[in-house]
């Protein structure tokens, strides 16, 4: 603000006549229209916005003025202000907005070059087709069970009905170890689970037992020394073979789609007494019975079954060498090679690549098939 | 166990045009595998062929074929071209000469497989010279069926070229093929089979006729004589409780068994010998009881049945000679010369030859215990052992020596001997008092009694309604002798089930009252698992043997107890007996299988158990199963068992970020490694201390990290290979791996992780670079700063590491960052000042640090 008079200089007060400040707003409108970036506008919008500019100087001789004209040029000086602000103001968010499109064009990459620096890591289809079946029983209430792999004989043959002169021992082709007295072996299977939890645990028991187990076979196209079961185990009052029957419907349901279900048929396990074989209907052909014609369906062969496993309510002997007393409890076990239902399920040709850790087999299931 | 239909059918009614399709499936409907069917689905000219001659040619895909010329008769082109017939043969096992099986144009074979003249390996083939496996009568397909060989040089003698092979062989009748279960001994015989089939049509009343049902005459004094001589039984079960002895004289020993009996037995995959063995095999398909025939003129005095002694030996009939231990059971000529192994297979000394007039048969009951021990001690399994081994039944002995008697009779001339000898220490099975509603709450389906009643009658089993101990719910049951498996109440709720039909099972989902999920270590091993895929490794399994040279490939010191590892007695690969001590010591081989598959960036993980027995295996306890172990002999058990902690390894070679468009890639380093650890506690939420370790095999002495827990447990282990194992090793340069306890970290998450209060005042910034000498541990540095820098101290970071010109000589400069940040307060310059110079006081007393 000036002071009244005091630096009074009778040349500039031409600089309030209306002619001129129309002129100095015209001026400065035409400038900032005029400015094509945002530099520019800064540039000149010091020549008719700063303190050196007509119109600052206009306002700054209004303070001079008599009373009686302060008000009208006040407003006139005021008002074309007003105008050149809002010009600057408009152009200056015309300039932004022009800026940032243009900023966002040259910034533009190709999304489509790869991505991935690093190759994402994966789970092993077997493991993961375990977890799935695992967690099917987890959630009606199962619990899990687990056991070394290196065990001992008792636990593997005896205990589970098969004494050292029983036919079946003989066929499942075990590895002993050295010494071969030593009563050690690897697990054939995973039914020794089931003997350390009935030995370990008072009833009811619903356990579902996974892992590794070992026998003699060379690694052919069905057939590996180191492969995988899952094994199910329920101890309770009053179960039956309908339950058994309910238990393998849910876990067929549950690894093959809600369309399959069960047939059954006696069979002879030294476990249990009575057993039982079961078939599901084929989920790829839905029971179609394509033997022999050219349709004849990959995945069952053409029976319109795929044979799932064996089962039965476990032997009283079984029961016995536990510590549980058969009059007051009954139960019910069955498994199934976990190979082989991920070769069902996912359509693996053969054992090697599920055995040999080439990358690429494991990566095509990612972190969960 | 095959069985020819038209043989079926002597036994039981089969259903107007039943195919061998229906009989197995009603065999399997009562729980009877199907294994194969034979026969009947094939459609001449199929004939008999005498290879006239043959030139090799070898082919460009490395076979070697045969052009042949083959007489086959009047048949094919000898009828339409006047020549012999001109085939393209693969196999090699035949010579000029032998008989052959031809198939010519026009015929069908198993499978709708049409034959016509083809053009094959420059040839045109007229047909095919051919396997068992393709005109369905076994398995075999190693090479082509010769006649002399399949029939005998006997029977092919007896052969033209043009004979009809389809009658020859039996194929024109099916024969279906069951798997038996090893309870049902007695499904060994056509006998057995035929009755599983009446069951599976509902029992039929008069539907089934006994093939052992005869006459057989009264035992008296006049026969052989036998002596049962067992001293020293096996579990108290004698090894022979009934032995029958016939004799019958004056066999033309020119005769050959009749044309229908050499049928059947190659329709059942038995080969036609002589008379008296055809009839032997053909008693014991008939009614499971397995017979020996002795050349009377060969035995010197009675035969006594006894244990074999120490040093003993006999050569059976496959010529060779077999030493005997005191637990083979033999049959002997007036208790010395040993003439058969008891059930398993005879001697040569005794054998029936083509000069036998007089033959003794042997018709006995051998106990399954003995015979199964004899068969796996001497890896011999025969027909007759395996029948033995499941039970045959002990009332049929007497009717298979009659059947026998009377073929041998009938078809080769003899006459039976008066004397009868059958000595029988067999006991009467005793009732079992069987409770009626026992299938009905085993099974879950409502069986009224008279249904059990009526299925327990049908499968042989005598019922007792009245009688000790009998009520509405109760009847004394007593199996049929040839059922040695029906013992309690579950046996016969099986029997009840398979009768009325497995499929009227319902289905109830069994509801578990309460389960308590996965355990914490359970769901540990997923995260543990899920953190390592996140972290690039690609999960893999390998086989837990190695080669007991990985050891010293690996650098493991003398007294490294990794180096005591399980060995296998009966490895698949004797270059692999032992047991992993480390999941690296098989991951490398799957690495290995990696690169040479042409994968130059690898990273793989694997989580497992390891073997460590920490010395020679001890001896785990066989005790008995009649009841629950006591506690004590149950820890023995588990105290056996050595200890197999679960284990994660990871290894990876070439470059863990690719090279690309952004630029160079970046090699796995010995970094990647510890961070891989680190990773997975921190997925964990253990929080784990990096200490270098310069003496940890198979790892670089310079760049191995050990890994431990707060309070000192060893995690494991992670950094580069040594250069001298990934030598022995053949494995790339650089390899990097780590190796760590799951066990171990899944023990330090069980507790709750507790929440820390945070601070939401500004935090203070300040930096300090200190100089250290060379080989001070950045991670002692580290630790002794945040001892020093007291509770304030948020986080501190190591942004440069300095070594060179500009620091003195055998040291380094370390710049660190610290953050501090109170929970009550804005802190001033002063106390982050202060809190600073108290860290970097600390740093200097534990570690010799100077501020820069």
């Amino acid at each position: 603000m000036s002071g009244p008079n005091t630096n009074y200089d009778p040349v500039e007060v031409a600089a309030l006549d209306p002619a001129q400040i129309d002129a100095a707003v015209e001026q400065a409108l035409a400038a900032a229209a005029a400015a094509g970036s945002l530099e520019e506008l800064k540039a000149v919008r010091t020549a008719h916005q700063g303190e050196k500019s007509a119109l600052a100087l206009a306002n700054r001789e209004i303070g001079a003025l008599p009373p009686s004209a302060k008000a009208e040029a006040g407003k006139r000086v005021g008002q074309a202000r007003g105008r050149v602000a809002q010009a600057f103001a408009a152009r200056q968010a015309e300039l932004e907005v022009e800026r940032d499109e243009r900023i966002l064009v040259e910034e533009r990459v190709d999304v489509t070059v790869p991505a991935l620096r690093r190759r994402p890591g994966a789970r092993h289809p077997i493991e993961l087709t375990a977890q799935r079946l695992v967690d099917a029983f987890v959630g009606m209430g199962w619990e899990v069970a687990e056991g070394p792999e290196l065990e001992s004989e008792w636990l593997n043959f005896d205990a589970l009905n098969l004494g050292p002169d029983h036919p079946a021992r003989q066929m499942q082709d075990t590895f002993f170890l050295d010494p071969v007295d030593s009563g050690l072996v690897l697990r054939t299977q995973t039914s020794p689970v089931q003997i350390r939890t009935m030995l370990e645990q008072e009833p009811p028991i619903y356990v579902v037992a996974p892992g590794k187990v070992f026998r003699t076979d060379d690694l052919d196209a069905t057939h590996t020394p180191v492969f995988h079961q899952i094994e199910c185990l329920a101890i309770d009052k009053g179960l039956t073979m309908a339950h058994l029957r309910g238990a393998l419907d849910a876990f067929v349901r549950i690894m093959f789609g809600e369309e399959t279900r069960t047939r059954v048929r006696a069979n002879y396990f030294p476990f249990t007494e009575p057993s039982m074989e079961t078939d599901f209907l084929c989920f790829a052909c839905h029971g179609a019975e394509t033997w022999g014609t050219p349709e004849q369906c990959r995945t069952c062969g053409g029976s319109g079954w795929i044979e799932l496993g064996g089962s039965g309510m476990v032997n009283r002997k079984v029961l016995r060498t536990c510590g549980i007393d058969p009059d007051i409890y009954s139960g019910f076990a069955f498994g199934l090679g976990i190979e082989r239902a991920l070769m069902l399920r996912h359509g693996v040709q053969g054992m090697h690549d599920m055995v040999e850790g080439d990358l690429r087999f494991s990566q095509q299931f990612g972190m969960g098939a | 166990m095959r069985m020819p239909l038209s043989w079926l059918a002597e036994v039981t009614d089969l259903p107007p045009g039943a195919r061998g399709a229906d009989v197995a499936a009603g065999l399997v409907s009562v729980g009877l595998e199907e294994e194969d069917l034979h026969g009947g689905d094939l459609t001449g000219p199929l004939v008999v062929g005498r290879v006239l001659d043959f030139t090799p040619e070898p082919q460009k895909n490395g076979k070697t074929i045969r052009w042949c010329t083959v007489d086959v008769g009047q048949n094919g082109q000898m009828l339409t071209e006047g020549k012999h017939q001109e085939i393209v043969c693969g196999a090699h096992n035949f010579e000029v000469g032998d008989l052959v099986v031809v198939v010519l144009p026009g015929a069908v074979l198993p499978g709708n497989f049409a034959i016509a003249a083809r053009k094959t390996y420059g040839h045109v083939s007229n047909g095919m010279i051919c396997a068992e496996d393709e005109i369905g009568l076994g398995h075999d397909h190693e090479g082509i069926i010769v006649l002399e060989r399949l029939l005998g040089a006997e029977k092919a003698a007896t052969l033209q070229p043009g004979d009809d092979a389809i009658a020859l062989l039996g194929l024109a009748e099916e024969t279906v093929e069951t798997n038996v279960t090893p309870d049902r001994g007695y499904c060994f015989s056509v006998r057995g089979l035929a009755r599983e089939y009446w069951h599976s049509q509902g029992s039929p009343a008069g539907g089934y006729r006994d093939p052992a049902d005869v006459a057989t005459p009264q035992a008296n004094d006049s026969g052989h004589p036998i002596r049962l001589d067992d001293d020293t039984p096996l579990d108290g079960n004698v090894g022979c409780d009934r032995f029958v002895a016939r004799v019958v004289r004056g066999i033309d020993p020119t005769r050959p068994s009749p044309a229908w009996m050499q049928k059947r037995l190659t329709q059942m995959g038995m080969r036609p010998i002589s008379l008296a063995v055809d009839v032997t095999n053909y008693v014991m398909l008939a009614v499971g009881q397995p017979l020996h025939a002795y050349d009377l003129a060969k035995l010197d005095g009675p035969i006594v049945v006894r244990r074999a002694r120490a040093g003993e030996a006999l050569t059976t009939l496959d010529d060779v000679e077999r030493t005997l231990s005191p637990e083979d059971l033999l049959i002997t000529d007036s208790g010395e010369r040993p003439l058969a192994i008891a059930g398993v297979m005879g001697g040569s000394s005794s054998e029936v030859d083509d000069s036998t007039t007089d033959v003794l048969i042997e018709a006995a009951h051998f106990d399954p215990t003995t015979v199964a021990r004899s068969s796996r001690r001497h890896r011999l399994v025969t027909e007759a052992s395996k029948r033995f081994e499941r039970g045959v039944d002990p009332q049929v002995t007497a009717a298979a020596a009659q059947l026998a008697v009377d073929l041998l009779v009938e078809h080769g001339g003899g006459t039976a001997d008066p004397g009868v000898t059958d000595v029988d220490h067999t006991t009467q099975r005793t009732a079992y008092l069987l409770d009626v509603t026992e299938p009905s709450r085993i099974v879950g389906v409502d069986y009224p009694r008279e249904r059990v009643l009526s299925i327990l009658r049908d499968l042989g089993c005598a019922v007792a309604e009245s009688g000790e101990g009998t009520d509405d719910a109760h009847v004394l049951v007593t199996p049929p002798s040839w059922r040695p498996d029906l013992v309690d109440a579950p046996d016969y709720a099986e029997e009840v089930a398979r009768i009325d039909g497995y499929n009227n099972i319902p289905s109830i989902t069994p509801t578990p009252s309460e389960g308590r999920g996965l355990t914490h270590g359970q769901k540990a091993r997923r995260i543990v698992a899920d953190a390592l895929a996140g972290a690039g490794f690609t999960e893999v399994l390998s086989y837990p043997f190695v080669a007991a040279e990985l050891a010293d490939q690996l650098g493991f010191a003398p007294d490294d107890d990794r180096r005591q590892a399980v060995r296998v007695a009966n490895p698949l690969s004797e270059e692999r007996p032992l047991l992993r001590t480390m999941v690296l010591s098989s991951l490398v081989d799957v690495l290995r299988r990696n690169l040479a598959r042409g994968h130059k960036d690898v990273a793989i993980s694997e989580i497992g158990l390891v073997f460590r027995p920490g010395g020679p295996l001890g001896k785990a306890p066989i005790p008995s199963v009649a009841s629950r172990p006591d506690d004590a002999t149950l820890e023995q058990l588990y105290a056996a068992v050595p200890d197999q902690p679960r284990r994660a390894a990871v290894v990876a070679s070439g470059q863990i970020e690719q090279a690309g468009w952004w630029g160079p890639g970046r090699a796995a380093d010995w970094s990647d490694m510890v961070a891989a650890v680190q990773s997975v506690a921190a997925a964990l939420a253990v929080p784990v201390v990096v200490a270098n370790d310069p003496d940890h095999a198979p790892w670089h002495p310079g760049r191995c990290a050990r890994i431990t827990l707060a309070d000192g447990t060893l995690v494991g282990h992670a950094g580069e290979l040594h250069p001298k194992a990934l030598a022995a090793l053949d494995l790339p340069p650089r390899t990097v791996a780590a190796e760590f306890d799951v066990d171990v970290l899944t023990a330090a998450s069980e507790e709750p992780v507790q929440a820390r209060e945070f601070s939401s005042f500004p935090p203070a910034l300040t930096d300090v670079a200190l100089l250290v000498r060379s080989e001070v541990a950045a991670g002692e540095v580290e630790a002794a700063l945040r001892r020093g820098a007291g509770e304030s101290l948020e986080s501190i970071v190591l942004f440069d590491v300095y070594e060179g010109e500009r620091v003195e000589a055998g040291h380094r400069s370390l710049a660190y960052r610290l953050t501090f940040r109170a929970l009550d307060r804005t802190l001033t310059t002063d106390e982050v000042n202060d809190f600073r110079d108290a860290a970097v006081a600390a740093a200097a007393r534990a570690t010799g640090a100077v501020q820069r």
